[in-house]
């Protein structure tokens, strides 16, 4: 893959079991790749797990129709329930799904506060590329 | 011995399930989709499998972030479909067979897959949607075993891992003392993705590629690392690891009995393919 040549790798010695005896000592190597960035693309990964936890956890309870009424009668009650931090209520008041990416939010989870909203995969898409709806449908339309 | 009489992939789109519901399937816009089905359906008429073992992913149904299984294997005797919360119907339960799953459990974890097993599971639109498409009555009239792969949380097990749990789920399949007709289904893809600046994203000449790799050779895909598949097919494009998990079920030849594949369903490549086992 031409790819390849970017990826940077780094080792880091450990040893194998540090509770056997030291004649049986062994050591493995760790390895860790930083893999190029895709453009327009933020895998969901151990970072962004993290980092939205609390969003992802609210939206996840949009599975449930009572939750979703909830949220709705009172979005700031709500977000202060499950302790959403001010990047990621940001995100939801503006109902910026690119601002709620960067927030940790992974897209599953979030199309779930979509529906919310009354939105389609278009909406969204055409919210995050900066088209309108119909331009957004036309670009997947020219794939054929 | 059971016998696996063939293997079927399929997207999975939400929006399926709504179309559906508001029976669209002659609709312009979903009619080069719904018809594809038509000869898989006449296909299954005539092999009659008894059970289906489904290969899918879950999106924020049944695993949360809190317990994220990497693979996972249901051993119920009912599977639930529930409100998914983005307002598509909720479909009514599909039976299990609890024979078939303890036996792929037991196989899984003899050839090393650790595996975390479901006693009680909900299943989404991945496993119910695929299923309403092939069999269009409700219920499903034939009991499933779900088998589901992480491709929420990254690091996602590998095509080739993916690759290997379906060679597994096929030995284990063949090596059960019963006289079952299995087909393996595995749901999802093909390219697409829904998220960032790159939403929309599709790659027509990989998803071609992939469906011809199907059929005689079937490891193709496994070259690629996750994330070239992401940069190849899609945020949501690598769901393909589904297909190659069905594929390797199948194991050896094949016959190809139908394929579709249309753009654009929602925001996806839909893809379907019918492939008859031969050996």
């Amino acid at each position: 893959m031409a790819a390849r040549k970017f990826v940077e790798l780094s080792a880091v010695r450990i040893p194998a079991d540090a509770t056997r005896r030291s004649t049986e000592r062994k050591e493995i190597t760790v390895t860790t790749a930083k893999l190029p960035p895709i453009p327009g693309t933020t895998p969901f990964d151990g970072e962004q797990a993290k980092k939205g936890y609390a969003l992802n956890k609210m939206c996840f309870s949009f599975n449930s129709a009572d939750c979703r009424a909830e949220f709705l009668r009172d979005e700031e009650a709500y977000m202060k329930k499950y302790s959403l931090n001010e990047d990621q209520a940001a995100g939801i008041r503006a109902r910026d799904v690119l601002g709620l990416i960067r927030a940790g939010g992974n897209a599953y989870y979030l199309a779930k506060f979509a529906g919310i909203l009354g939105l389609n995969m278009q909406d969204i898409g055409a919210l995050q590329t900066g088209m309108t709806v119909e331009q957004f449908k036309a670009k997947l339309a020219a794939y054929a | 011995m059971a016998k696996i009489v063939g293997m079927l992939t399929t997207s999975h789109v939400p929006a399926i399930g709504g179309a559906i519901a508001k029976n669209l399937q002659q609709d312009a816009y979903w009619k080069p989709f719904f018809d594809g089905f038509l000869p898989v359906r006449k296909w299954l008429d005539e092999v009659k499998p008894d059970v289906a073992v489904v290969l899918y992913n879950d999106h924020g149904l049944n695993f949360f972030l809190d317990k994220m299984p990497t693979f996972s294997v249901g051993a119920a005797r009912e599977y639930h479909n529930a409100d998914e919360g983005w307002g598509i119907p909720t479909l009514a339960p599909t039976r299990g067979d609890i024979d078939l799953s303890w036996h792929l459990i037991n196989n899984l974890v003899e050839r090393d897959f650790d595996i975390t097993t479901c006693q009680e599971m909900l299943v989404d639109h991945a496993f119910t949607i695929p299923l309403k498409l092939f069999w269009p009555q409700s219920p499903c009239p034939i009991p499933a075993v779900p088998v589901c792969i992480n491709t929420v949380q990254f690091p996602l097990p590998s095509a080739k891992r993916c690759y290997a749990l379906g060679e597994v789920v096929g030995d284990a399949i063949r090596n059960w003392d019963s006289d079952k007709k299995v087909v393996v289904i595995g749901t999802g893809g093909l390219s697409h993705q829904l998220d960032g600046e790159r939403a929309g994203f599709i790659n027509k000449d990989f998803d071609l590629k992939f469906m011809a790799s199907m059929i005689d050779d079937p490891k193709w895909a496994t070259q690629f690392s996750i994330h070239e598949l992401v940069e190849k097919t899609g945020t949501q494009g690598v769901e393909l690891v589904m297909w190659l998990a069905a594929r390797a079920a199948v194991k050896g030849k094949v016959r190809k009995v139908h394929s579709n594949y249309h753009i654009p369903i929602s925001n996806t490549a839909s893809g379907l393919m019918a492939l008859e086992a031969l050996e």
